[in-house]
């Protein structure tokens, strides 16, 4: 690499230098805080008691920190006529996420792999058809797969949810595995072919373990969607099995009376939590993945 | 005993592309055939054809005398070294020896056993616990070997194995290969673009262009009497001069004259070859023009030619100059007394000229 060295021509020039950084910190820094101010907002309230927030200004500290808030969002708010708190909701997204993104996963990196690996007539075909479905938007399927999910009897319950999302989640595992593996040399699976090994041994003991860092930006991604998702989890749910979206929904439009902010927004924060917490255990991983997986020969 | 690899008639198209074209070669136990050809000719598609990790369209395999045609990679009892030696990157390298047998179930024992074996043969002992990104090009290029040669099989094949070592490398390994080809008896057959490495290392030579043999031969009748201009030029380094010449039957004798820009024509007598047309194109190998002052053994016929260019190679210097309209390359003695821009005397060596048809390019003696 060259180095290129300005030559500063006067002090004056290096006084400007050092003022137009200071000012794009001081602007990224008012950016930052500006986008932190919902958060810092919402984590305020919802440790201040109702009277504090009644009395109170929006954006200071608490007075005093109560956690009562967050007991009552966990199992004593009111969804509609139950009153058991987020909890039994949160469960539900927990089953549902889980299987969801493991199994689509999975799927995606089989699909990938064959398409990546296995050209078929047709391969390419078939990768645009499922690419193409990552692009529909999901109110289109939306009476269909109700149908369908009341066909195969599996309408309202969790089994159903985890099935939809495992198919729309299909399309971007696949696209995700497939650019990774195409990367991987044929040779590798020419060796192995070679080697006596068949389609699903080089699979397992060659691409899987090749395939760490590709399959954390997946899980990343897919739970993000699952655990986000309201739209699948309003419609092909009923009482009993909706996921914490649904649940929180619910618990911020059918209070009565007073409005319990405190209560919303600490339901929202345990709503919000998981995907962070994904975020902060599988980041690191990606990171140690990208460094420790070497896969150039 | 049947053939180890015959193969008849053999067609590949890739839709309607033609890859190969009537391919026919067959090698007997213990042969060590290179595939040779700039790129593109086919011989890497060839070599996955012998793999099985290509289809053939037409045409009939044989390994040890068995048809190969729809048999898989795996039953074909091969065993390959890839280009990029294809190495598996999460495993170790004693795992990615015994990987075939582990597949193919073999008692953890003799896994051991033949581990063991191979390390010792290719010196790769203190490297089985290492990962191939902790290797070095040589080392992985061994280990690749190693997972070849634990195999044991009917037939090694090689795709260019060599392509990606740097030049010291490569002549070393190049010399540990043949050593080993000697040691094991093993049949091989060897993909390359490299002519020096299919003349050190074959004991047949297939030379390919265009998806279609060009000649099969040992590589002294490849040297010594290529079919054509293209093996010709192809094969041997500096190439063998192809020179525009004009030949008449005198007598008994053949005269071949040779054009030259500034001076007279030089005229060569050959007594072996005749019959020829009178316009041909003439190949000299740069090792059959030589210093007049050398004495050689042989018929020798001597010529002044003017020098354009000397170039000092250590063993020997190349005088290069015009002739027929060509550059011509001469391999003189070190010590020469060549200089650039002056006349040279030189002798000319026609025991094992060449003669081709300048229109088709074969081979005319």
């Amino acid at each position: 690499m060259t180095n290129v060295s300005y030559t500063s021509s006067g002090s004056g020039k290096n006084t400007t230098k050092i003022a137009l950084r200071w000012g794009l910190y001081i602007m990224l820094g008012l950016f930052a805080l500006f986008y932190l101010l919902p958060l810092f907002v919402m984590v305020t309230t919802s440790f201040k008691s109702l009277d504090e927030i009644r009395t109170g200004d929006l954006i200071s500290l608490p007075r005093e920190v109560t956690f009562d808030a967050w007991r009552t969002a966990w199992s004593e708010a009111c969804t509609g006529i139950q009153c058991q708190g987020v909890r039994p909701y949160f469960w539900n997204s927990v089953m549902i996420a889980i299987p969801a993104v493991l199994i689509s996963t999975l799927i995606g990196a089989m699909n990938g792999y064959v398409v990546a690996q296995w050209r078929f007539k047709g391969a390419n075909l078939f990768f645009a058809l499922m690419l193409f479905g990552c692009f529909i938007p999901f109110q289109v399927v939306l009476l269909p797969m109700a149908r369908m999910l009341g066909l195969m009897g599996l309408a309202g319950t969790i089994p159903g949810l985890i099935f939809v999302h495992v198919i729309y989640g299909l399309g971007f595992t696949t696209l995700f595995f497939r650019n990774y593996y195409v990367s991987i040399p044929d040779e590798l699976t020419k060796a192995a072919k070679v080697d006596g090994a068949g389609f699903f041994r080089i699979f397992w003991s060659i691409f899987l373990p090749l395939s760490l860092p590709i399959i954390v930006v997946t899980i990343i991604w897919q739970f993000t969607q699952i655990w986000n998702d309201f739209l699948f989890g309003v419609s092909f749910s009923q009482a009993g099995t909706q996921p914490v979206t649904v649940a929180l929904n619910n618990i911020v439009n059918s209070t009565t009376g007073v409005k319990a902010y405190n209560v919303d927004m600490a339901a929202a924060i345990i709503a919000a939590l998981p995907t962070l917490f994904v975020y902060v255990i599988a980041g690191n991983y990606f990171v140690r993945g990208l460094t420790a997986g070497s896969v150039k020969g | 005993m049947a053939p180890i690899l015959e193969i008849n008639n053999l067609f590949k198209n890739y839709g309607s592309v033609e890859i190969l074209k009537d391919i026919n070669v067959a090698i007997e136990q213990g042969d060590f055939l290179v595939l040779v050809g700039p790129s593109g000719c086919g011989k890497s598609t060839l070599l996955n054809c012998i793999a099985g990790l290509e289809p053939i369209t037409s045409g009939e395999m044989a390994i040890g005398g068995q048809d190969m045609v729809n048999v898989s990679p795996k039953d074909r009892d091969i065993a390959m070294v890839f280009q990029s030696y294809a190495l598996y990157p999460t495993m170790t390298v004693a795992k990615n020896i015994t990987f075939g047998m582990k597949v193919r179930g073999i008692d953890p024992a003799i896994q051991k056993e033949k581990l063991d074996y191979v390390s010792q043969q290719l010196q790769i002992g203190p490297l089985l616990n290492r990962k191939p990104g902790q290797l070095s090009g040589g080392q992985r290029q061994r280990v690749a070997m190693g997972r070849a040669l634990v195999r044991d099989p009917k037939l090694f094949l090689f795709d260019e194995p060599l392509s990606n070592l740097d030049a010291k490398l490569r002549v070393e390994m190049r010399t540990e290969i043949k050593a080993l080809h000697q040691r094991l008896g093993a049949s091989m057959v060897y993909v390359t673009h490299d002519q020096i490495e299919a003349m050190t290392l074959a004991t047949k030579i297939v030379v390919m262009k265009g998806g279609v043999i060009q000649q099969i031969g040992t590589p002294a009748e490849i040297y010594n009497r290529p079919a054509n201009l293209f093996v010709a030029d192809f094969m041997g380094s500096p190439a063998m001069n192809l020179i525009p010449a004009k030949t008449r039957t005198n007598g008994q004798e053949l005269q071949i004259e040779i054009a030259r820009k500034d001076s007279e024509p030089i005229i060569l007598t050959d007594t072996r070859n005749q019959n020829l047309p009178e316009d041909v194109i003439i190949g000299v190998r740069p090792e059959d023009i030589a210093d007049a002052t050398v004495a050689r053994v042989g018929e020798t016929q001597e010529a002044d030619c003017v020098i354009d260019i000397v170039e000092p190679a250590g063993a020997d210097t190349f005088a290069v100059m015009q002739l027929g309209g060509k550059h011509v390359t001469a391999r003189l003695h070190a010590e020469t007394t060549a200089v650039a821009g002056a006349a040279q005397r030189l002798a000319f060596d026609l025991g094992k000229v060449s003669y081709f048809e300048p229109e088709t390019g074969l081979r005319l003696n």
